[in-house]
């Protein structure tokens, strides 16, 4: 697809970093103010979706987008799954480890253990599966090697 | 029947209006607009159940341990809707995705002309 | 409060009849962005806003991805003739929209009235907050209590992404 016009690119030079460090913010705090991971990962999708609209489709062709959307992806998804192994070392699937060893006062960034690393994880997941799905569908055209 | 429940009933009238559309409609993207319409409708009654009148939306400050029960909207429902609203967008890239598919090999969007099997 | 709320489920309404019954798909998929951004509204006067930020920006890229399937392959409505198939289910539609709503109306009896919800569940996750140490009590429901289902949440994300790029390759196939 084409790109946009100039005014649209300049407006999204300015807007789109805010967006990808709002996105950032608000995986960092999902445990002290509304958001979390799934609003933090969506954001972050959104900023870079729409650094691609605005600027046409010419420089995502090629296949190392992809690949490394699928990597991040998957690491995203490990990542978690370890998280909720290391649960093991004290006594179930998924207990709050981290409270236990290191806890931190409650309203402060360091505190409630294990919420703020799963934020992460999912965050990194769900940013680079909407990434995926958005160059996939809208970007490939038919008959064109994916 | 009280007043303040006619938001379910209207609420239950989209989910309505959505089942119309993946039923009747001929047009695949209808179909799968139709889907969409009854996700809406549903995480729409899930929120709905979970509201209180006096409430605040459920982030803790200091303090707020002792009568927790009385001033926070209930989270549960919330949490059930998050994980909802994720799963509809996976469900509707699919099919969409099956939809360009299809119209690759027929060039047309009617259920009634999609019947042989080819390929 | 309860009026703003009947508006805008009435907008919801009229913007679900324009979308399934317009001529040109472009119009349709537009008026369905009337219904996602008035549940926006909705879920920041219900005092929801984590699922305000989720559903605005999910919205929006499910009309960027309706518009681009929808300008790739054809923008007309098929058309509709009226036969007997058209007839009979038209009737089983409204058969089972009168008995839903009939069986509705007479559990809407049993509910708690709105704006006074019966918490039980949420009583022991209010109580034991405490022992989390998180501020936010929708993230420490999602990620502490019920992780698993957050666990169950990503995996179908991850599947549904590996079935997209799995319909839609080319390498491999003969046409």
């Amino acid at each position: 697809m084409r790109g946009m016009t100039l005014i649209v690119k300049c407006i999204t030079q300015l807007m789109a970093p805010s967006i990808l460090v709002l996105g950032i913010y608000v995986v960092f705090h999902g445990h002290l103010t509304p958001g979390g991971g799934f609003a933090g990962g969506v954001l972050m999708a959104g900023s870079f979706v729409l650094l691609i609209l605005a600027y046409g489709s010419d420089k995502v062709k090629s296949d190392s987008f992809k690949n490394r959307a699928s990597l991040l992806e998957s690491l995203g998804i490990f990542l978690f799954l370890f998280i909720a192994i290391m649960g093991f070392l004290q006594g179930s699937f998924f207990k709050n480890v981290f409270n236990e060893w290191l806890p931190g006062e409650s309203g402060e960034l360091w505190s409630a253990g294990i919420i703020p690393l799963c934020n992460i994880a999912i965050g990194v997941e769900v940013a680079a599966a909407l990434f995926a799905i958005f160059i996939t569908l809208a970007v490939l055209k038919f008959g064109e090697k994916l | 029947m009280i007043e303040s429940q006619w938001v379910f009933v209207l609420a239950i009238l989209l989910f309505l209006i959505g089942l119309y559309g993946v039923l009747v409609k001929r047009n695949l993207i209808k179909i799968v607009i139709g889907l969409m319409i009854m996700e809406y409708a549903i995480n729409l009654v899930f929120a709905l159940i979970g509201y209180r009148s006096e409430g605040t939306s459920p982030i803790s400050f200091n303090g707020a341990e002792q009568n927790a029960a009385a001033i926070f909207v209930d989270p549960l429902p919330q949490a059930l809707v998050l994980t909802a609203i994720v799963i509809g967008l996976g469900t509707t890239a699919l099919l969409v995705s099956f939809a360009v598919r299809i119209f690759e090999k027929y060039d047309t969007f009617d259920v009634r002309k999609i019947r042989k099997l080819r390929g | 409060m309860l009026t703003s709320l009947i508006l805008l489920i009435v907008l919801m309404i009229f913007g679900a009849i324009i979308a399934l019954e317009s001529k040109d798909l472009l119009s349709g998929i537009i008026s369905l962005g009337i219904v996602g951004f008035a549940l926006t509204i909705i879920f920041l006067l219900l005092h929801a806003p984590d699922l305000a930020i989720v559903q605005i920006i999910i919205e929006t890229l499910t009309l960027v991805i309706l518009i681009a399937a929808v300008l790739k392959t054809t923008r007309k409505d098929t058309s509709e003739e009226f036969g007997l198939q058209k007839v009979l289910l038209w009737g089983a539609c409204i058969c089972f929209a009168g008995v839903f709503m009939w069986k509705f109306l007479t559990i809407l009896n049993h509910l708690p009235p709105f704006g006074s919800p019966e918490l039980r569940m949420s009583l022991a996750y209010l109580n034991g907050t405490a022992q989390t140490g998180a501020m936010n009590l929708v993230a420490a429901v999602i990620l502490d209590f019920r992780a698993y289902d957050t666990l169950g949440e990503a995996t179908v994300l991850f599947t549904s992404v590996a079935g997209i790029i799995a319909v839609l390759r080319k390498v491999g196939r003969k046409t």
